[in-house]
């Protein structure tokens, strides 16, 4: 595998973790830095993603790079039954880096092995989605100060949510204390509270979203329950509610609380959340750019600072 | 006569190598890793003999064949109690449990639908996550499973 691409949060150590976290300061700081001129980056969403693959390409485009790439797989070559390794070969012979999106899971760690251009995980499957739990870490890092002994509550869909299953294992270097609120349903799942044990990391479970949990949080990381996760539809009609945010729960909140979202919500948050300033969720997708900067010229082999001096 | 009667119904090899002491419900597993359908040596399989340790065992005799140890040490997956005898000239030569290694390429078939190794023509490889519990991770998808329940292809 070649060394330089970023498939797993879990792949990378906690002095990685900071030195990306520098790196995109930087770069909020310096959002239009000409490095990659010269490069191109290819984005192959096999799996539509407007977001992630917007955010992507908008980091290349204020490095100085272009792009090339795909956002839908029906358009190319796959849809005619060419294998993933020989479409991951035949773009490595054109570009210095690959952002790849794909439907199934593994596809990136398995993309590292049949090329040596860099490969950077913009989600496989329900398994991986690196640069969201960089961003996330990023965002608290940047609104608390430190990673360091904070106090994290995760809600809502615990059990099939890939960014807080991601962001948790990513936190296992910080000493963080979590919460998990959820219904029994969707609760943490075995193996993540077994990671919690084995990592000496605390957490406590809630079923119920209490003034209690939500005033001595540093961080509410916010979740959507979705309809399709239930075997039970009267279940979900019974806890959809439980678990919403709203702007009057935060008022006797800690001052640096902060509220964050993957996006896109739904009625999770209430919308009069919104203007409050603990409310971070648009800041956190626009940390999004910077963290994506830092983990492409980390990827290539670009330290910004470095060159700077 | 009884003891006679039990040895006849495992004969005796000249050379070759004898795996002995796979649980039952595994031994057809077993013959599947080693690739035994495709040998041309003579090869005897018995199930659900008598056993002190397991109840009952399955055994594997083949004659003229040492089966490289990386082949061998496959079936600690699925038989951790399984023990090799090397056969030359009706003796044991060597004789030995196999050992899980780390990890293992190919054999196992990932559970889960959507994982690449499911829809690449591609070996899939898995990583020995917990050897107590016999528990392997796919080093694709990350789905971990337990040996009694890995399906072996």
């Amino acid at each position: 595998m070649n060394s330089n691409s970023l498939v797993s949060i879990t792949d990378i150590s906690k002095e990685e973790i900071l030195y990306l976290l520098e790196q995109a300061r930087y770069f909020e700081e310096h959002p239009n830095h000409k490095v990659l001129d010269g490069k191109v980056a290819a984005t192959l969403f096999f799996e539509p993603s407007t977001r992630t693959r917007l955010s992507f390409e908008t980091a290349v485009n204020r490095l100085g790079g272009r792009v090339i790439g795909f956002s839908d797989a029906s358009t190319t070559s796959s849809s005619k039954g060419e294998t993933l390794k020989d479409t991951i070969k035949m773009v490595s012979n054109y570009v210095d880096i690959i952002i790849m999106r794909h439907y199934l899971e593994g596809a990136a760690r398995y993309a590292t092995e049949v090329t040596d251009t860099p490969i950077i995980n913009a989600g496989d499957g329900a398994n991986q989605h690196p640069s969201q739990t960089m961003l996330d870490l990023y965002s608290i890092y940047k609104t608390q100060g430190s990673l360091e002994n904070l106090t994290i509550t995760m809600v809502g869909d615990l059990k099939y949510g890939r960014t807080v299953h991601s962001l948790l294992m990513a936190m296992r270097y910080f000493n963080p204390t979590f919460r998990f609120v959820a219904c029994e349903e969707l609760q943490m799942p075995k193996e993540y509270t077994e990671f919690c044990d084995k990592n000496g990391i605390k957490y406590s479970k809630h079923t119920d979203f209490s003034a209690d949990v939500i005033n001595t949080s540093d961080i509410i990381y916010m979740t959507r329950v979705q309809r399709e996760r239930f075997t039970d539809i009267m279940e979900y009609e019974r806890v959809k509610d439980l678990y919403t945010l709203r702007n009057s729960m935060l008022d006797d909140s800690r001052d640096n609380l902060r509220i964050l979202h993957p996006l896109p919500r739904v009625n999770e948050i209430a919308y009069d959340v919104d203007d409050n300033p603990k409310a971070y969720y648009f800041q956190q997708a626009q940390n999004g750019l910077y963290a994506r900067q830092a983990i492409i010229c980390k990827a290539l082999g670009i330290d910004i600072k470095k060159m700077e001096e | 006569m009884t003891t006679d009667k039990k040895e006849l119904a495992v004969a005796a090899l000249c050379n070759g190598t004898v795996i002995d002491h796979i649980p039952s419900s595994a031994l057809f597993k077993a013959v599947k890793i080693l690739g035994i359908e495709n040998l041309d040596k003579h090869v005897t399989i018995g199930n659900n003999l008598e056993s002190k340790k397991l109840g009952t065992k399955g055994i594997i005799k083949v004659a003229d064949i040492v089966f490289p140890e990386a082949t061998l040490n496959r079936i600690a997956l699925i038989a951790p109690t399984a023990v090799v005898n090397i056969i030359r000239d009706f003796e044991v030569v060597e004789k030995h449990p196999v050992v899980l290694p780390d990890t293992i390429v190919g054999i196992v078939r990932c559970n889960n639908p959507k994982c690449i190794t499911n829809n690449e023509p591609m070996a899939t490889r898995f990583d020995v996550i917990d050897r107590e519990d016999v528990t392997i991770r796919c080093h694709y998808c990350g789905h971990s499973v337990k040996n009694k329940d890995a399906q072996i292809d």
